[in-house]
């Protein structure tokens, strides 16, 4: 057996890995070990390019190695769990990057056949809209830039331009397998990823997360197929074809089809936010004070909080676990009703909580927790609306409609732990806070839980 | 079409059909952390960014694989701790 030979035999046990870690972490028992068992591959795939034959420049790679275990453990270390999901853009993107890199170079060596120029083109084209796309939701999570959807006058016909400059470098640079024609569509689609990502509001980000890590994994099966490298080639699609079915399973959760979280923005008529705004003008809403909602928590049997993204914002998930175990010392039953997207991308809450030590046991999904909810005397929703707005259930006019969510209506109680009345990111109005049976409670999360938990202790 | 890229989309083909596979049943809890760990698996990208550096002609190719060596270890190292991190929690709690 030829070197050659034995690193592709390292390599499929190396796929094997990969596949057993995704396999591991789509079930809670497992996902840790599967993690790590992806990480044993990777390492273990590393290990082995360094034997192939005619490797040079040693220590120039370990120096790289190095730089990017620099930057990458330290960043992924200190992270807030906050800011998890810009932390995953920024790998991702990043990644794209490197795949896109990887084909330009290896076009650069000439002598390539019409499917490897198709190769590299591919995966220069989706690396690139990756990268610069990456780097948009990055700026959006972290506020460094508005959450929401940016459209340029004449978008679409922008988008026109750009898209037939790209069929344009594509043809040249299969006709002459010119590099020069590569690196035009690499800065193209640069500008596509920017203009793909900006008409994106605030609460979709998550999904085109999600789509661009499938887009990265497959522009890095496409520069497997320029390599010949069959590791390349499966960890790649594996990630396209779990990416792309993750992105489905998250927009199904937010009760949207892809099309609209993508282009949405497009083409919405501008009017229809304030128009839906308008009709709660004259109707009343009831401001409760803290030691009223504090004596309502402290007598109630069963309440149920509803995190949502405003919790995630005001870091207030360490104070109300404070309130709901000094509830639980008074004999109150609390459990937490997750909806599917509450914080910023599916499943977030649930690790937001989990850094705060709440018992997995208190943690409800939306089906097991919405028929409960008839029995509970208290429901606490804190930071959240569009997930609990009954709109989505009762009119079907309403944007939102057919969205899955909380049936908080039900409850005896609700209490809306809210900024302001502003709307949520949907951008439509809430019937609900102007219930009789609901109380709001007006200031940051984390202000407004602290005086909660001094109130209960005094009720 | 010569044998070895007939091999090389037989495994693509195949490859599609696993990652279907693999992950039809997730519960939501799960899909920030399987997002994060798919997307460090990527970062095997490393690997192809090695070969070009270590066997690269000429100083663009060196500067553009010196890159990517860098931006793949940032993927590949920084998903999988970040992902680790997440995990840790989950695991913590229902050992208690």
């Amino acid at each position: 057996m030829s070197r050659a030979q034995a690193i592709e035999l390292v390599y499929l046990f190396c796929a094997v890995c990969f596949i057993v870690a995704l396999k591991g972490l789509s079930s809670p028992r497992s996902a840790r070990a599967g993690n790590i068992i992806g990480a044993v591959g990777m390492t273990v795939a590393v290990g082995a390019t360094f034997a192939t034959p005619g490797l040079h420049r040693i220590g120039l790679i370990v120096v790289a190695l190095v730089i990017g275990t620099a930057i990458g453990v330290p960043a992924a270390r200190s992270v807030k769990m906050t800011a998890i999901p810009q932390m995953v853009a920024a790998f991702n993107g990043v990644g794209g990057g490197a795949a896109a890199l990887v084909s330009l170079a290896e076009f650069d060596r000439g002598h390539a056949t019409f499917g490897t120029a198709a190769a590299v083109l591919f995966s220069t084209l989706v690396g690139a809209v990756s990268f610069t796309g990456s780097a948009i939701t990055f700026a959006k999570l972290q506020e460094l830039m508005t959450g929401r959807p940016v459209v340029l006058p004449r978008q679409r016909e922008i988008n026109v331009a750009l898209g037939v400059g790209a069929v344009a470098f594509v043809v040249w640079g299969l006709s002459a397998r010119s590099v020069r024609a590569a690196v035009l569509l690499a800065l193209v689609a640069a500008v596509m990823g920017v203009l793909f990502v900006l008409p994106v509001g605030g609460a979709d980000v998550p999904v085109v997360i999600s789509l661009l890590n499938s887009f990265t994994g497959l522009a890095v099966a496409a520069t497997g197929a320029v390599l010949r490298t069959t590791l390349l080639i499966v960890a790649g699609t594996l990630v396209g074809a779990s990416g792309t079915l993750l992105t489905r399973m998250m927009s199904q959760a937010m009760g949207r089809s892809l099309s609209s979280t993508l282009f949405g923005a497009l083409t919405a008529k501008p009017s229809s936010a304030a128009a839906a705004g308008d009709d709660g003008a004259d109707r009343s809403v009831r401001t409760g004070t803290v030691d009223d909602v504090a004596v309502l928590l402290a007598y109630a049997q069963r309440v149920v909080v509803v995190p949502g993204y405003g919790l995630a914002v005001a870091q207030a998930q360490h104070t109300i676990r404070e309130l709901a175990d000094l509830l639980e010392s008074r004999g109150v039953e609390v459990v937490y009703g997750i909806h599917p997207v509450a914080g910023r991308m599916p499943g977030h809450m649930n690790v937001l909580l989990a850094e705060a030590n709440v018992p997995y046991e208190q943690l409800r999904e939306m089906d097991d927790v919405n028929p409960q909810f008839p029995q509970t005397d208290v429901v606490l929703v804190v930071g959240a609306n569009d997930v609990v707005n009954p709109a989505a259930r009762d009119s079907p006019g309403s944007p939102i409609y057919g969205m899955p969510i909380l049936n908080v209506d039900e409850a005896r109680n609700v209490v809306f732990l809210k900024r302001s009345m502003r709307p949520g990111f949907a951008g439509i109005d809430n019937a609900l806070l102007y219930d009789p049976k609901t109380t709001m409670l007006f200031g940051d999360a984390k202000d407004t839980l602290t005086s909660l938990v001094s109130a209960v202790k005094a009720a | 079409m010569t044998e070895t890229t007939l091999g090389l989309f037989t495994i693509f083909v195949l490859s599609v059909f696993v990652g279907f596979e693999v992950i039809s049943k997730v519960s939501s809890v799960l899909h920030t952390p399987l997002m994060s760990g798919a997307n460090a698996i990527h970062g095997v990208i490393l690997i192809g960014s090695i070969v070009i550096l270590g066997t690269g002609h000429g100083a663009a190719q060196v500067v553009l694989g010196f890159i990517a060596v860098v931006l793949a270890t940032v993927n590949a190292v920084g998903g999988f701790v970040v992902t680790d991190r997440m995990l840790e929690m989950f695991k913590g709690r229902s050992r208690r």
